[in-house]
């Protein structure tokens, strides 16, 4: 029996505005308990939400990005349920009329095992703005729970996609492309570990070929891609096991648990609440006008696949690495430093998507902890372009930059890298490798390849590497011809 | 003395015939000696009045007062007011001390009004009798066997028995305009969002308006020179120009035309308070007004439309009394469940209680749109009655209220013959129109009172059809007996 997963994912982003969606009041990360809860945030008898028109800014930025409708009119609704860190008792949120409507993302599925890399479109269902709730502390103080209500009132973008992806890899590629969008267009910070991007992952399974949705499971909360892979792989797994011994998924909502692998149901469809969603009447319905987009995009920053384009069209990158040098901003914009500062862009991409990213891979840093900046790396692109030095002198200039040296011509100097490209010392070198090999050049002539390699290492060597290695494959042709 | 408009006491302090010291130690002990018997105040604070008082003096020895300085003014205790009690008539909220001022109370002691009290109140304004009070019961005082109407029952019977110089009051389906009439005195409930809800304990957020309840037209217009305008904390204020609510009071009447509604003269009205109505029409004629008949044929679902959406808004609004953050909690519990249900069952009293359930009830998934929804729909129908009758007539008159004061307890276990006591005001707070009522005669020595409803935000006009009529009328300087 061949299966198939079924997949949606739902991400609240914490959106980058200095205060709180309906309050005055600031989201700062890390407060001390409770000092960044105005009154608004606590809920004190007799206040009222103001809504802060920088969270919607963020959210037309989203629709911009994602070429979605954005709504002219959206109504914020009461979500009610009881919970202590939810100090109103309902939490304000977008229900029948959110602000971002359709909407759609390309996605580059990377390639696993002999499967190749692909391209999907997963379409947006819509985003819509929220207000977060408070945390509980457990263990303060001895024998109490307590709240801390600075995150109550941060400003959240809940954005939902259709039932699209059909794969762990699919769905994590999706998450991944969605956190980096976030941050590109400076709506979200992106931190996972804060909290800042959080995604609930819907996962049902069917038979293959069936258009009808097997009963979903949501898995909550994921705040990593890693337990995002694992967790969709163990609820599968799971899923497919329980049909296939008989049995029916109930529709419920899980935890995944990082140390034994699993997911574990928190509650089943039956006691899920009855939110009794109504339209909030402290709050007026929210237009965004055709001025206001504009406004807005005139501050957005031009988007990836606008950007892929344009590599693609002005630098003739084709458009895989198009596509991987604009999967992040901070990788985009070292790409183009790199170029504006005299680099040749083929090269530059090369590079960057070569040995810069793997330095940074290796050691875990991002590209603003990286030690070798653009600049550089285009002064040590140049030197490479004019012949200064090869290729393999290159990674070890690299190396030494990357180990804290700082110019480029300094480190070639004083290593003494410098290729080479005197033909005539070339002529004088290859023709001692000729008298001394004489072995090899019968070789070749007897038609084997191999043997002209061999003796442009040798050249290579005697001229302790320094020389051109073009010009020892010229030289060497004619020599030999 | 104590029958003196805001004018006058504010000519008294200005020309120093009284300070505001004075005027405040003069009210609270007439509270001193009055509120045993009829339980307006919930909470008093003798200290913090003077120490206004002698601010307001201060004020005034610098040439710096306004019309309201120094003037002891009631607040309904819906209002927070930073350090004072803040109960909403609740037990849930008995020790809730607000850290904060309502705009409304920001608005008072920017003019150097002095904050004579919190007043007694049906709790969490749920009531048209003052009767479900955690503090009590407000009698009455024109007579006190009899209730003072409600939600703003302290208020009311505050005014009435001259225990302040004038009050505020909230007004969610009649708060305002119901007391006013069976206590005998002026109350305007303004149009929707003309007044700054922030800091006003909600009830219902798209009903609740705060309004000033004092003894004349004039007095009320005094009040909205303070009340109202834009306050950008609260979303559903209007950002309109500050008006003079005072400005059109001397215009005569000549040419106004009078819509008289006739479902407001139907089955349900009693005869004697009919009779009032009537003769108070008669004097609007006198003065100049044309009447004409109108209809609003949709008032009869306005009671309906009322019991689904305000429980509605309720059952969200009230959900922050979780005995979590302040307010009460119950003593001892089991788990975070226990501790919700015990704290809200203790907390709450038996009419709130019932609204929240309906509320719920009405939101719950497969209810919704049989009963939130629909009353959405016939909520709009109720509005686009008032924009018709508006084409043939400038203002509405009618009863304020069915029936003069009833007996305390008569209707305390027919919830609905006492949400009948709103069937004249609950549709203009559903189309967000203003309304007041205007002390118009007695029947059986208990006022009644006048409804006129305006159209949107012509309260001035209102304040000049009252005031004008207060020119030709004394109904309004009549006083309970025992009182001066």
């Amino acid at each position: 029996m061949e299966w198939e997963v079924v997949i949606g994912l739902e991400t609240h982003t914490q959106l980058k505005t200095n205060t709180k969606i309906f309050s005055g009041a600031s989201t700062a990360f890390g407060a001390e308990p409770n000092t960044q809860a105005c009154e608004v945030s606590i809920a004190l008898p007799g206040v009222l939400p103001v809504l802060n028109r920088e969270a919607v800014n963020c959210a037309i930025k989203f629709g911009l990005a994602v070429n979605a409708e954005i709504a002219p009119r959206s109504v914020f609704a009461r979500k009610n349920y009881f919970y202590p860190d939810l100090p109103k008792g309902y939490q304000i949120s977008q229900y029948e009329l959110p602000v971002v409507g359709k909407g759609a993302v390309t996605i580059q599925v990377p390639a696993v095992g002999k499967n190749p890399a692909y391209e999907k479109v997963v379409n947006i269902t819509r985003a819509h703005l929220e207000e977060d709730a408070g945390k509980s502390v457990h263990g303060a103080v001895e024998g109490m729970s307590g709240i801390d209500l600075n995150r109550a009132g941060t400003p959240l973008l809940e954005i939902v996609t259709e039932p699209d992806m059909r794969s762990a890899a699919e769905a994590v590629a999706y998450a991944k492309k969605l956190h980096e969008l976030v941050q590109w267009i400076g709506i979200c910070d992106g931190n996972m570990q804060e909290g800042s991007f959080r995604c609930d992952v819907n996962v049902s399974v069917r038979k293959k070929g069936s258009d009808k949705l097997g009963t979903r499971r949501e898995i909550k909360n994921l705040n990593s891609f890693k337990f995002m892979q694992q967790a969709i792989e163990y609820e599968t797994r799971w899923q497919i096991e329980t049909l296939e011994d008989g049995g029916t998924i109930q529709q419920a909502t899980v935890l995944f648990n990082p140390d034994t692998g699993e997911t574990r149901s928190m509650r089943s469809k039956e006691e899920a609440n009855d939110y009794r969603y109504f339209p909030d009447p402290d709050l007026l319905p929210l237009e965004v006008t055709e001025a206001d987009k504009a406004r807005v995009k005139a501050q957005m920053p031009e988007l990836p696949e606008a950007m892929k384009a344009r590599f693609e069209a002005d630098f003739g990158l084709t458009s895989y690495d198009a596509a991987t040098l604009t999967a992040s901003r901070e990788l985009a914009d070292y790409f183009v430093q790199t170029v504006s500062a005299g680099a040749e862009a083929k090269p530059a991409a090369n590079w960057v998507m070569g040995a810069v990213s793997a330095k940074l891979n290796a050691e875990e840093k991002s590209l603003a902890d990286s030690p070798v900046n653009p600049n550089q790396l285009a002064s040590l692109l140049k030197r490479i372009a004019d012949n200064t030095i090869s290729n393999n002198a290159a990674k070890q200039v690299f190396e030494a930059l990357w180990n804290g040296e700082k110019d480029v011509d300094a480190i070639i100097a004083e290593k003494g890298l410098k290729q080479e490209s005197d033909s005539g010392a070339i002529e004088a070198i290859i023709d001692e490798v000729l008298k001394a090999n004489p072995a090899m050049v019968e070789e070749f002539k007897a038609g084997k390849e191999k043997a002209f390699n061999a003796l442009v290492g040798q050249a290579m060597k005697a001229s302790k590497g320094k020389a051109n290695p073009a010009q020892v494959n010229e030289i060497l042709k004619k020599k030999l011809s | 003395m104590m029958n003196r408009s805001l004018k006058q006491f504010g000519e008294m302090l200005q020309t120093k015939k009284i300070s505001s010291v004075e005027l405040t130690q003069t009210f609270l002990a007439r509270i001193a000696q009055h509120n045993p018997s009829i339980n307006a105040y919930i909470a008093l604070d003798e200290a913090k009045s003077l120490a206004q008082a002698k601010a307001a003096d201060a004020l005034i020895a610098a040439g710096k007062a306004s019309p309201l300085t120094g003037i002891p003014i009631a607040q309904k205790d819906i209002f927070c007011a930073k350090d004072w009690p803040t109960t909403c008539g609740s037990k849930m909220l008995a020790n809730f001390v607000a850290p904060y001022d309502a705009h409304v109370i920001t608005q008072f002691d920017g003019v150097g009004a002095v904050n004579l009290g919190k007043t007694n109140m049906d709790e969490f304004a749920m009531g048209s009798s003052n009767e479900t009070s955690y503090f009590g019961g407000v009698k009455n005082p024109w007579d006190v066997e009899r209730v003072p109407g409600g939600s703003s029952g302290g208020s009311a019977a505050a005014v009435a028995a001259r225990l302040c110089a004038a009050a505020t009051g909230t007004d969610t389906g009649g708060s305002i305009r119901q007391p006013a009439s069976l206590c005998g005195f002026t109350g305007l409930k303004p149009t929707y969002g003309v007044v700054s809800r922030y800091g006003m304990i909600a009830f219902a957020s798209s009903l609740d308006q705060a309004g000033p309840m004092a003894k004349s037209a004039e007095d009320c217009a005094l009040m909205m020179n303070v009340m109202a305008g834009f306050d950008e904390r609260d979303s559903t204020s209007l950002n309109r120009e500050k008006e003079d609510y005072t400005r059109d009071l001397a215009k005569p009447l000549q040419g106004l035309r009078v819509g008289l509604p006739k479902e407001f003269f139907a089955e349900g009205l009693d005869a004697s308070v009919g009779k009032v109505i009537d003769e108070a029409i008669a004097a609007y004629k006198k003065l100049g007004a044309e009447i004409v008949e109108i209809s609003l044929p949709n008032t009869g679902l306005s009671i309906p439309v009322y019991y689904v959406l305000a429980p509605a808004e309720a059952s969200s609004n009230l959900s922050r009394y979780d005995g979590v953050r302040y307010g009460h909690r119950t003593a001892e519990y089991t788990d975070l469940m226990d501790m919700y249900c015990k704290s809200r069952a203790e907390g709450f009293g038996a009419e709130v209680k019932r609204r929240i359930l309906i509320g719920t009830y009405v939101l719950s998934a497969g209810y919704y749109d049989a009963y939130y929804l629909k009353a959405q729909q016939i909520r709009r129908l109720i509005a686009q009655d008032f924009v018709e009758a508006f084409k043939h007539c400038d203002v509405i008159m009618g009863p304020a209220a069915p029936s003069t004061a009833f007996k305390a307890g008569e209707k305390v276990d027919d919830p609905v013959a006492m949400y009948l006591q709103d069937i004249y005001t609950i549709s203009t707070n559903l189309a967000g129109l203003p309304g007041m009522s205007v002390p118009a005669g007695f029947s059986n020595g208990l006022p009644v009172g006048l409804q006129i409803i305006g159209n949107y935000f012509d309260e001035a006009r209102m304040l000049n059809v009252a005031h004008q009529y207060q020119q030709v009328t004394d109904w309004h300087l009549k006083m309970p007996q025992g009182i001066e």
